[in-house]
């Protein structure tokens, strides 16, 4: 049901449907009413969504260029935002790293491998997953998650992989690391990439699957031929929705990291850059003053960070989807 | 064609030879699986997890290398790929399973008669009790906050997503349709926090700073929502057959009644799943509501004037800020966040329902 349209790719897929020009229809009062009312509904659009750029940067500018002496700490606003973007988009690709092969396995297993009464019911339980609020895996992430790694695996990798730079440091004993918060990102993010490729994954031509297995293929070869290729853009886009998903996750960060100031490349230890949804989340309730302008300029570089990937996004879709259709 | 190309083959050609017999793979997953009980449990203890890895990894290069021997190279890999499949379904399912799991079993024991008809203004008789570890406070609070704070972003999001569905498929053409097509794709991709920044700012220049009120809240919650209800609404609207229009306009029904009474009531199953699923997906948000609505104790159902609590927001306060001792406010972290679940669950499946209940008989 969270079906590609409510990740705003349905208008890649769907056409518009040919309108007949009636050129002297009579048009009456109300009718007249209601087309400029709907009219007006799309405008509003416009407005709201320029209105964020517009209210983020004029309540923002102070909390860029204003006094530093006004702010808590003495960076300035590149210095201050430098890491938490660093760590957003840390967090966000260590998140994609771990979610994506899974999904695309996922997205595989029920479209192809899991018998179809099965697949329609497993379908409905990833929609649903997409929908479960974030602070319910925020809170999940720390009380199950950390501390099962922060047991069973951290120690480990610190000893044995310490020679790699990202395990290197003094392994969390909280479990409050970069690690974990990417890992529950990535099961924040999966349904959405799962949701999406199944749906390009279902809707492979059936002609040539079949012709595929008629040829004498594998059902893996099959899908390698068939159902890959067509599904290739489908994944990718699904990917850096996903991606754009996790730049913007607020809660599950907010709840699980353990946040210092400065770039830390390590995922074990309790000493991780903080993302910016976080810090806002974090610091927000308790700012005043300028401090408060600085947040939302940081949410400024987010609504941008965001908004770059998704058209990224759109553009790997759209180039694909023609490709594909073709 | 057939008589060049044919590669030389053994005479031996039957659909059954060379392939593995049935039951090998079964007896591979029961050989793994035991070699992973003795194996974990001889080296330390046993461990469900540690046993699980063993025996998929095991039953993995088995179960290849078996084909490999028995059939084929090309065999050996499909069946390395379906094990592979398979696992990492298996995988993932864990991790969700276990946060349902833990979702019933912590919230459930605060789902008491005080849960549900009282708020967190605590009096010190309940302090005290809450000092010996009684469950006190509750969330009726939040319960009401959420509700209002939905029920404005519902009203301002509904008939504006609706109109602006209805002027995309209906009147659309030309440079604003496509500009809007566009930014309703951009707002589908805003960062929930920046929605609540949006409101706060939007707030602070008319209001003054460090206004908080329900009614930002729903302002932000609603930006997260349109996009979602004119996605959805869309796609239905323009799954009514244009035949229907014609024939409505043919017999000299106005446009707009054309929409209203033919166009609407065709579609009307699958809008309403979708502001379903789009109430569904902003009733969880904690990030905007945390920078916008605030948190209180007490109930307060004016939107207009202080602070107001809604579940996702007083299930990470208790969470973070639990009091002494925290166990009390743990619990009722766990509490809202079970109730959320459940009411998510609930708005899936009431779509799922409302969906084929609603559908016009023509497209069943």
């Amino acid at each position: 049901m969270w079906s590609p349209v409510f990740f705003g790719e349905a208008t890649l897929v769907s056409q518009p449907v040919a309108q007949e020009k009636i050129k002297k229809a009579p048009t009456s009062v109300p009718d007249r009413l209601f087309s400029s009312l709907s009219q007006a509904s799309a405008a509003t659009i416009l407005l709201l969504l320029s209105g964020v750029a517009f209210f983020l940067t004029v309540v923002g500018w102070s909390g860029i260029f204003g006094d530093i002496e006004g702010m808590s700490g003495s960076d300035n606003f590149v210095e201050y935002v430098g890491p938490l973007v660093f760590g957003t988009v840390y967090a966000a690709t260590l998140a994609l790293l771990i979610a994506t092969p899974l999904a695309f396995a996922v997205a595989l297993f029920i479209s192809h491998y899991a018998p179809r009464r099965l697949a329609q019911t497993l379908g409905y339980v990833v929609d649903l997953l997409a929908a479960i609020p974030s602070v319910v895996f925020g809170i999940w992430g720390i009380t199950v998650v950390a501390p099962l790694l922060s047991k069973n695996v951290y120690p480990w990798a610190n000893d044995n992989l310490s020679f790699i730079p990202f395990f290197s440091g003094t392994a969390s004993t909280s479990g409050r690391t970069m690690l974990t918060a990417g890992m529950v990102l990535a099961m924040m993010i999966l349904p959405i990439i799962t949701a999406i490729s199944r749906e390009v994954f279902l809707q492979t031509p059936r002609l040539h699957e079949e012709a595929s297995l008629a040829l004498g293929a594998t059902k893996w070869e099959m899908i390698r031929q068939a159902v890959i290729p067509y599904g290739r853009s489908g994944v990718i886009s699904g990917a850096m929705l996903g991606l754009g998903r996790a730049l913007g996750e607020t809660m599950a960060v907010a709840i699980i990291l353990s946040p210092s100031d400065g770039y830390f490349w390590s995922i074990l230890t309790n000493q991780n850059s903080n993302t910016i949804a976080s810090n806002i989340a974090l610091k927000f309730p308790e700012a005043y003053g300028l401090d408060v302008n600085r947040l939302i300029a940081t949410g400024l570089v987010l609504f941008l960070l965001s908004f770059g990937v998704n058209m990224l996004a759109r553009r790997v879709a759209n180039s694909g989807f023609s490709g594909a259709a073709g | 064609m057939t008589a060049t190309m044919s590669p030389p083959q053994s005479q031996v050609s039957s659909l059954t030879t060379g392939k593995m017999h049935r039951a090998i793979p079964f007896a591979i997953c029961a050989f793994s699986i035991a070699v992973g009980v003795v194996g974990v449990y001889s080296i330390g203890g046993f461990k469900w997890g540690w046993m699980a890895i063993v025996a998929a990894h095991l039953y993995l290069l088995l179960v290849t290398i078996a084909s490999r021997v028995i059939e084929d190279r090309r065999q050996a890999t499909d069946r390395a790929m379906r094990t592979v499949m398979t696992i990492a379904f298996t995988t993932v399912t864990i991790p969700l399973i276990s946060v349902f799991w833990k979702v019933i079993a912590e919230g459930a024991s605060r789902f008491d008669r005080k849960f549900f008809t009282g708020s967190m203004r605590i009096t010190p008789e309940d302090m005290l009790a809450q000092m010996e570890g009684a469950a006190v406070g509750g969330a009726l609070h939040a319960m009401a906050g959420t509700l209002i704070i939905t029920a404005i972003a519902g009203i301002i999001s509904v008939p504006l997503g609706l109109l602006t569905a209805i002027y995309l498929v209906e009147y659309g053409k030309g440079k604003l349709a496509g500009a809007v097509t566009r930014m309703v794709d951009v707002m589908t991709g805003i960062p929930s926090i920046v929605a609540g920044l949006f409101a706060y700012a939007l707030f602070e220049l008319f209001l003054g700073p460090g206004t908080r009120s329900g009614l930002s809240g729903g302002v932000a919650l609603s930006l997260l929502m349109t996009p979602v209800v004119v996605r959805s609404s869309e796609e239905m609207l323009r799954l009514v057959p244009n035949e229907l229009r014609e024939a409505s306009l043919a017999l000299g029904v106005a446009k707009w009644r054309t929409i209203l009474k033919v166009v609407l009531p065709t579609a009307i199953a699958g809008i309403l799943t979708g502001i379903t699923l789009a109430v569904a997906r902003v009733i969880g948000e904690t990030a905007p509501l945390l920078v916008t609505a605030g948190v209180a104790q007490d109930i307060n159902l004016n939107p207009f004037s202080g602070r107001m609590t809604t579940l996702p927001v007083f299930s990470y306060y208790e969470y973070v800020q639990p009091g002494v001792p925290p166990e009390t406010g743990i619990a009722r972290a766990w509490g809202a966040a079970l109730m959320l679940v459940m009411i998510v669950a609930v708005l899936f499946t009431a779509a799922r329902i409302m969906s084929h209940v609603l559908k016009p008989k023509g497209l069943k």
